[in-house]
């Protein structure tokens, strides 16, 4: 049997000793979208983190293509999983040619010449979030919504089996989030990816993602630090049905609305 | 076919390159054949040459005065320009730099105990500098520790600014406290060196400081590609399989060797670090470290150069202080960079 592009086996993550959830089991496999969802605080960039062999997990392993990342020294590493965050960095100086070539350095030598191969790689990357255009533009000169697909696609670049994502929408506009969502579909699915992305745009998720892991914690009043946080895993679809995005934000003065596949004030509309 | 803009890049370096070369020569001639002896073009080439030196005094100053000046004030422009990229990019901070971060005042501080509290200020000729430089060595590897240290403590790049230049004043008021404990002596010299002179170096000296520089230089030279990943900072250049420890160590290591051996030798000079990775960063229009950091290192010794000619040819005779003309020539440039920083692309 193919192992997964990616698995977390049993895994506790957390600061300290101090696990935020423990026991967590998931999969995500080729040509898979899966969108990260949670509250502020819930951990997701922890888990992330966790995914890019940024944090060791407490307990459990992360395996990449059956590999447990923790055996695997960072320069290799590079070439299994890469990352886009939200974070403002100072490409500006840099042509979008120069800053998607960025991706291929772990497969270059001590100097980062690139080869013939290694120039077709950028332009195929640039191509695919549709940017060849923009290739010899200076990246201060482009919008958030360019500067972020031009990270995706160094990220391409870097050739990984997964890509995770930090809130990569964080800061656009919707037009430009839900182009961002519809390109990593897409590229999961054109590139044979796992693509994980943490988000708080539900309802882009849950229309264009193939799966959700959910992180809920299921007593928010919860005392002596006891862990009752869980990921929910499933299809948009099955957790619209079993009701379990209600879950998301518990106690919270918000409700589910399935029509809306988004969330809305609690009681909105009986006013009216 | 559009320009792309690093054919752009390309071919303003290729225009600068030439231009600066020019200008480099120019005043380094200048600096051997003007002052209180004249010596001509036809002097000076029939010394090159290695034929008779018409006039014995004339060939001394040239040899053993200017040389190893105008020698010292190209390589320390260098140094400290190139110091000033490495520090700018390992902070990810665009206005950090040797003297702003408190860099050369902590290196200040470990000559000043050298020379004060240890009595080195007594000490003559290369072992007294060996002395200054270990101090030096010393001082500014301290003080770039504790920026590390204090950058995973503080967020965001002002505040990490406001640390260096605190930490500096520390050092200042160190250095003051063993002031008014030394002897009168060594206050003195002391005061000499602190105003910051290419002068002091004699040729034998120069043997000493050149490798030291060009090998730091020639390291820096190494670290294009991670330097290149760290313009998205850490997280992203971890991603892309940067040994940031080590990557960080060695930039720090180099930036601190460029800064300890200007200051043992020329005393705290201040602002060039800061201000010639702008320089080269608005001249080449890129921040790719491939052109950016020759070209640093290249406008750091044309500006090491500048400010001797000014210091040489501005004194009448004597030699005004590097540290009174540095912050005349860097700070309006900041100020254009600060005022503008949100058109600048590097910003961004």
């Amino acid at each position: 049997m193919n192992d997964p592009l990616l698995r977390l086996k049993n895994v506790a993550l957390g600061y300290n000793a101090n696990p935020l959830y423990t026991g967590v089991n998931l999969t995500a496999g080729e040509g898979e979208l899966v969108s990260l969802l949670g509250a502020n605080g819930a951990g997701k960039s922890t888990l992330l983190h966790c995914i890019t062999g940024q944090l060791a997990p407490l307990a459990g392993r992360v395996e990449i293509a059956g590999r447990d990342i923790a055996g695997i020294p960072k320069h290799r590493l590079a070439r299994l999983v890469s990352i886009v965050t939200t974070g403002k960095e100072m490409a500006g100086g840099l042509t979008v040619n120069e800053l998607v070539s960025l991706g291929r350095q772990p497969h270059t030598g001590f100097f980062g010449r690139l080869s013939r191969r290694d120039r077709e790689i950028v332009d195929e990357a640039l191509a695919a979030v549709g940017m060849s255009e923009f290739a010899d533009r200076m990246v201060a000169t482009l919008s958030d919504g360019e500067r972020q697909k031009v990270m995706i696609a160094r990220a391409l670049a870097q050739e990984t089996p997964v890509m995770a994502l930090d809130e990569p929408t964080a800061f656009l506009d919707v037009a430009s989030r839900l182009e961002t969502m519809q390109l990593l579909a897409r590229l999961a699915r054109t590139e044979g990816k796992a693509v994980i992305v943490s988000t708080h745009d539900v309802s882009s998720a849950l229309r264009l993602s193939g799966r959700l892991w959910m992180i809920v914690d299921n007593d928010s009043r919860g005392v002596g630090g006891d862990c009752n946080r869980e990921i929910i895993d499933g299809t948009p679809r099955e957790m619209i049905k079993t009701d379990a995005l209600g879950k998301l934000f518990r106690g919270r003065r918000v409700q589910f609305s399935p029509e809306a596949m988004d969330f809305i004030p609690s009681g909105y509309g009986k006013d009216l | 076919m559009m320009i792309s803009e690093g054919d752009i890049t390309k071919q303003r370096m290729m225009r600068l390159l030439p231009a600066v070369a020019v200008l480099s020569v120019a005043m380094f001639v200048s600096l051997l054949c003007f002052g209180a002896v004249e010596v001509t073009l036809y002097d000076l080439w029939q010394m090159i040459s290695g034929g008779q030196p018409g006039d014995q005094t004339a060939y001394l100053i040239v040899t053993q005065v200017r040389l190893p000046m105008a020698c010292c004030a190209f390589l320390s422009g260098m140094a400290l320009a190139v110091a000033g990229l490495l520090l700018q990019t390992t902070f990810n901070n665009p206005l950090a730099g040797p003297s702003i971060l408190g860099v050369s005042t902590g290196a200040s501080l470990g000559v000043a105990i050298m020379l004060l509290l240890l009595g080195g200020g007594t000490a003559v000729g290369l072992g007294r500098y060996i002395g200054a430089l270990a101090g030096a060595v010393a001082g500014s590897g301290v003080m770039l520790l504790l920026l590390l240290i204090f950058s995973r403590l503080v967020r965001g790049n002002a505040m990490l600014l406001i640390v260096g230049i605190l930490l500096g004043y520390l050092a200042s008021s160190a250095i003051s406290i063993l002031n008014f404990y030394a002897t009168e002596e060594g206050v003195h010299s002391f005061v000499i060196w602190g105003l910051g002179s290419f002068s002091g170096v004699t040729t034998q000296d120069l043997c000493f400081f050149a490798p030291l520089i060009l090998i730091a230089v020639a390291a820096s030279f190494l670290l294009v590609k991670p330097l290149n990943a760290l313009l998205l900072g850490a997280d992203y250049a971890a991603s892309m399989g940067v040994n940031l420890k080590r990557v960080r160590n060695w930039l720090l290591i180099i930036s601190g060797v460029l800064t300890a051996v200007v200051t043992a030798f020329c005393g705290p000079i201040g602002f060039l670090g800061l201000v010639i990775p702008h320089v080269a960063r608005l001249t080449l229009a890129t921040s790719n470290h491939q052109r950016l950091l020759p070209a640093t290192a290249l406008w750091g010794g044309l500006a090491g150069l500048l400010c001797a000619c000014i210091s040489v040819f501005a004194g009448g005779g004597g030699i005004l202080p590097v540290n009174a003309i540095t912050p005349l020539l860097s700070i309006p440039i900041i100020m254009y960079v600060v005022i503008n920083r949100n058109k600048l692309s590097y910003f961004r």
